[in-house]
């Protein structure tokens, strides 16, 4: 390679399904990094073979719209991910260069077998409301304008999407690995939307300034030569595959629990409060599990998503974060979502925090600092985070102008101090924040597990009212 | 940072600004000669209002301004107003529908997203709906509202191209697609490609005939719909019934010595139309627009109300206007103080006051500056015997005036 200053090529690497397999490609093409593995608590890695070349692992979400705003020349991600970005900014500055054939499954427009939607022709006309669930609410979007549905909502979630339909959802759209696949969950495929593979993309202006060309040469031995995968339907096979259809009744009450970190502690104090359930617990995941009680429907989804669903009537309560709850109070202040009681375990900070190098202890320097850039063109202070409602309103408040969002998927730490000036995030000890050098400058608020309900809902029968105070208090009982 | 306006908008300055206000001007005193009542809707609407009729193309609604409102937790999005006839007939049905007839006209901004940088994303357009009635008088009615206003605009050269919806419907009923099929060619054909209908897989030499003649029908007469009628004797009931509809509108049009060209293919974008559907044009660039659109308001649960309308482009009727300066010279004062002291201001906006009351526009001045747009420029200096000092303009004279009343009596006898 040339005398390249070091870090002159940026490459963004994705974390989760595609690690190994991108970091196998990697080596066998000679670009490999000595760090890049499931192991690593490295976000910067640098090519012993190339110094001009340097690399972030990043979550596959962010990458698109990484390379798309430059940070990165080149990035490693799954198609779906570009997809939902392009389809929304068709003029965005990303080039996909090639597919690197590897991948699993397909996104897929799902509905329930117990739906009765058959075809996705079938939506076009009909005068009813249709719910769509997804990760990807572009690609949802842009399905729902092209097959002319005459109504539709989108419900972006952050995971579970296959938990939704039939009740919560009359379509999904979603990864599956194949219809199979998606038979044993009790949904059946509409329609492929696309093939989930590893992409290589390049940011446009990289392209046509910088010179990439050896570390494209490096690929191009693996580059697709032949045509993608045909991405014609094969759903046909599908009507052979025996479609689980568990009868569902509409149970009385409707209770969400989370999946994730929170999972194992909730067991724990349902446990405590004499609830008992078959498919929830420190080791077991059943999205849909079942209680000793024949009047509750009991469903296990991202706490991220529970307030917009509760908000929605979809659950009568749901066991989620203070922190999403408020997420949700900022995007929607009139919200009929209310905490009931908090339940003491799952406890974070919510903090903003900033690289030690910034000459900054708390947020008033901070403000001072960005308002007394004398520079003319005052450059915006960037921002990460996964909570971009709180941030933007802590931002507003402490009248910190000009800033920019960069809503992320959680690791906000891996944006500072490059391609981010702050980040607000929560933190369990702080000992991530100094991992990375970072330093605390303020502390937004204190959260832990609560449980929420629907104000609107507390008014509804004598019957309900009676089996939902049966139930809170219960929950109570776990308190002690 | 400079203070950026956000891309693809627009600042409309004062010269702009007296464009924008002469189009309007000439365009409500058009609709209100012909019985139309103006009306405003509200910016932001329901996005499944503009999805609920699906009869806009994928491609146009791809390109709203959509977001969740504060209250959208429901998922219920919601849009700046995207086009302006549909919201409209939302305020029709919702509030004026027991009235058999209504007349309705508009000034308003729609906002679509832009990405090549060449358009602008907010767009002002002046309409005109006309809901209930009977056939061709209708068509013909807003045709004619449209070349007046053109017209008394003093615009010259503007074309009148017609088309009509029905018959591009025809066609693609008669070449038997499926509903995902149909849709998507009448995608294209909105985007103005209409080859994609000469590639339809299922068409037969007949349908190739009619569809090879219906992009080269092309003609400045009724006289020519009527030869095309005789030479497809064996076309769909439906082409027929809107061929037929088609001679009806362009005989009227005839008969009241109004010119157009008929050119099916050159119209894209009808969206919603059903009938006849025309386009305004200044050399290629289309100023307005506009067509009959009977199922809309079925479509939006309204009842079953037919309906045409028209729209004229604010932009592009602006860059065909002259600029023009505000004349003040004709009647314009300026009442200037010689001193800043508070007698003297004082004197100023009363006397401002009795020239406005006597309908004579006055602006005040303490700057001192040299005003050679007005007609009179008044000197406040407060001094006794004389406080004022007159300037004629026009004539080059200067003249002392003792009072107010004077001065007003001077200005009035010109």
């Amino acid at each position: 390679m040339k005398d390249y200053q070091a870090g002159y090529i940026k490459l963004a690497l994705p974390k989760g399904r595609f690690l190994s397999p991108t970091a196998s490609l990697l080596d066998e093409i000679g670009l490999g990094f000595q760090d890049y593995s499931d192991k690593t608590k490295q976000y910067r890695l640098r090519s012993a073979r190339f110094p001009g070349l340097s690399a972030k692992i990043l979550q596959e979400k962010d990458i698109s719209i990484q390379v798309a705003v430059g940070n990165y020349d080149l990035g490693i991600c799954g198609l779906d991910w570009i997809e939902e970005f392009l389809v929304k900014y068709p003029a965005g500055a990303v080039v996909k260069i090639s597919s690197l054939n590897y991948g699993e499954g397909d996104i897929h427009v799902v509905a329930s077998a117990q739906s009765g939607i058959a075809k996705l022709d079938d939506l076009s006309d009909g005068k009813n409301d249709y719910r769509i669930v997804t990760e990807y609410p572009n690609l949802a979007e842009a399905l729902a304008l092209n097959l002319r549905m005459r109504r539709f909502r989108i419900f972006p979630v952050w995971g579970a999407a296959e938990a939704y339909p039939p009740e919560n959802a009359d379509l999904a759209v979603l990864w599956g690995k194949s219809g199979a696949d998606m038979a044993t969950q009790g949904l059946i495929s509409l329609r492929r939307l696309l093939p989930v593979t590893a992409f290589l993309i390049a940011n446009r202006e990289s392209l046509e300034n910088k010179d990439l060309s050896q570390i494209l040469a490096c690929f191009s031995s693996k580059l697709a030569t032949g045509t993608q995968n045909s991405t014609e339907s094969k759903l046909n096979t599908l009507k052979a595959i025996k479609v689980s259809r568990p009868s569902r009744q509409p149970k009385e009450i409707n209770l969400a629990l989370p999946d994730g970190h929170q999972q194992a502690p909730t067991a724990q104090f349902l446990r405590r409060a004499g609830l008992n359930l078959q498919g929830y617990s420190e080791e077991v995941l059943n999205r849909r599990p079942s209680a000793d009680l024949d009047w509750l429907g009991i469903k296990v989804i991202r706490p991220q998503d529970m307030p917009l669903q509760v908000a929605n009537g979809n659950f009568d309560l749901a066991i989620t974060g203070e922190d999403w709850l408020r997420e949700h109070l900022c995007r929607f202040p009139s919200s009929p979502v209310k905490k009931l009681f908090p339940l003491g375990f799952g406890s974070v900070k919510i903090v903003a925090a900033v690289s030690h190098e910034m000459p900054v202890e708390n947020i008033d320097e901070l403000r001072a600092l960005v308002q007394g850039s004398t520079d003319r063109s005052k450059t915006p202070l960037k921002v990460a985070s996964e909570y971009i409602n709180i941030a933007d309103k802590y931002l507003r408040d402490n009248h910190i102008d000009p800033y920019k969002l960069i809503p992320t998927w959680g690791a906000s730490e891996a944006f500072l101090p490059e391609d981010a000036d702050m980040l607000i995030d929560n933190v369990q000890t702080g000992k991530t924040i100094k991992q990375h050098k970072l330093k605390i400058v303020d502390v937004l608020f204190r959260s832990c597990a609560c449980l929420i309900a629907n104000s609107d809902a507390i008014g509804t029968s004598f019957e309900k009212k009676e089996k939902l105070e049966f139930l809170t208090q219960k929950l109570r009982e776990g308190l002690k | 940072m400079k203070n950026q306006k956000c891309k693809g908008m627009q600042d409309l300055l004062p010269e702009d600004m007296l464009r924008f206000r002469r189009i309007e001007d000439v365009f409500r005193s058009c609709c209100r000669d012909w019985g139309y009542q103006e009306v405003k809707t509200p910016t932001l609407e329901y996005l499944h209002l503009f999805t609920a009729t699906g009869t806009l193309s994928p491609s146009m609604l791809s390109k709203v301004y959509s977001f969740l409102d504060w209250d959208g937790w429901s998922g219920e999005r919601v849009v700046l107003r995207p086009d302006g006839t549909i919201p409209v007939a939302r305020l029709y049905i919702n509030n004026l529908s027991e009235h058999e007839l209504a007349r309705l006209f508009y000034v308003t901004n729609i906002f679509a997203f832009e990405g090549t940088g060449k358009e602008k994303r907010e767009r002002w357009q002046c309409g005109a709906e006309f809901f209930g009635g009977t056939r061709f008088a209708p068509d013909v009615e807003v045709i004619l509202l449209a070349q007046e206003v053109i017209r008394r605009l003093g615009l010259n050269n503007i074309a009148l191209q017609l088309s009509h919806a029905g018959l591009v419907a025809a066609l693609l009923k008669d070449l038997k697609l499926s509903p995902g099929e149909e849709a998507k060619m009448t995608d294209r054909i909105l985007e103005g490609n209409w080859q994609a209908l000469t590639k339809a897989k299922s068409t037969t030499p007949e349908i190739e005939r009619l569809v090879a003649a219906l992009l080269g029908l092309k003609g400045k007469s009724s006289n020519f719909l009527h030869n095309v009628r005789a030479s497809f004797p064996k076309a769909s009931r439906e082409f027929k019934s809107s061929l037929e509809d088609l001679i009806n509108v362009t005989t009227l049009l005839d008969d009241l010595g109004c010119s157009y060209e008929i050119d099916i293919a050159a119209i894209h974008g009808f969206e919603y139309y059903t009938g006849i559907c025309f386009q305004l044009l200044a050399g290629r660039k289309k100023i307005g627009g506009g067509g009959r659109y009977d199922r809309l308001v079925p479509l939006m649960n309204g009842e079953d109300i037919p309906a045409c309308g028209f729209a004229l482009y604010m932009e592009p009727i602006m860059e065909l206007l002259p600029p023009k300066k505000e004349k003040r010279g004709e009647c314009g004062i300026l009442v200037q103080g010689k001193e800043l002291t508070s007698e003297i201001i004082k004197t100023c906006f009363t006397l401002a006051e009795s020239l406005r009351d006597a309908g004579y526009p006055a602006e005040l001045d303490f700057t001192g500056r040299e005003g050679p747009d007005y007609r009179w420029v008044i000197l406040v200096s407060g001094k006794k015997p004389s406080p004022f000092m007159l300037t004629d303009c026009v004539q080059g004279r200067q003249r002392d005036v003792a009072s107010m009343a004077e001065i007003v009596e001077v200005v009035s006898e010109g």
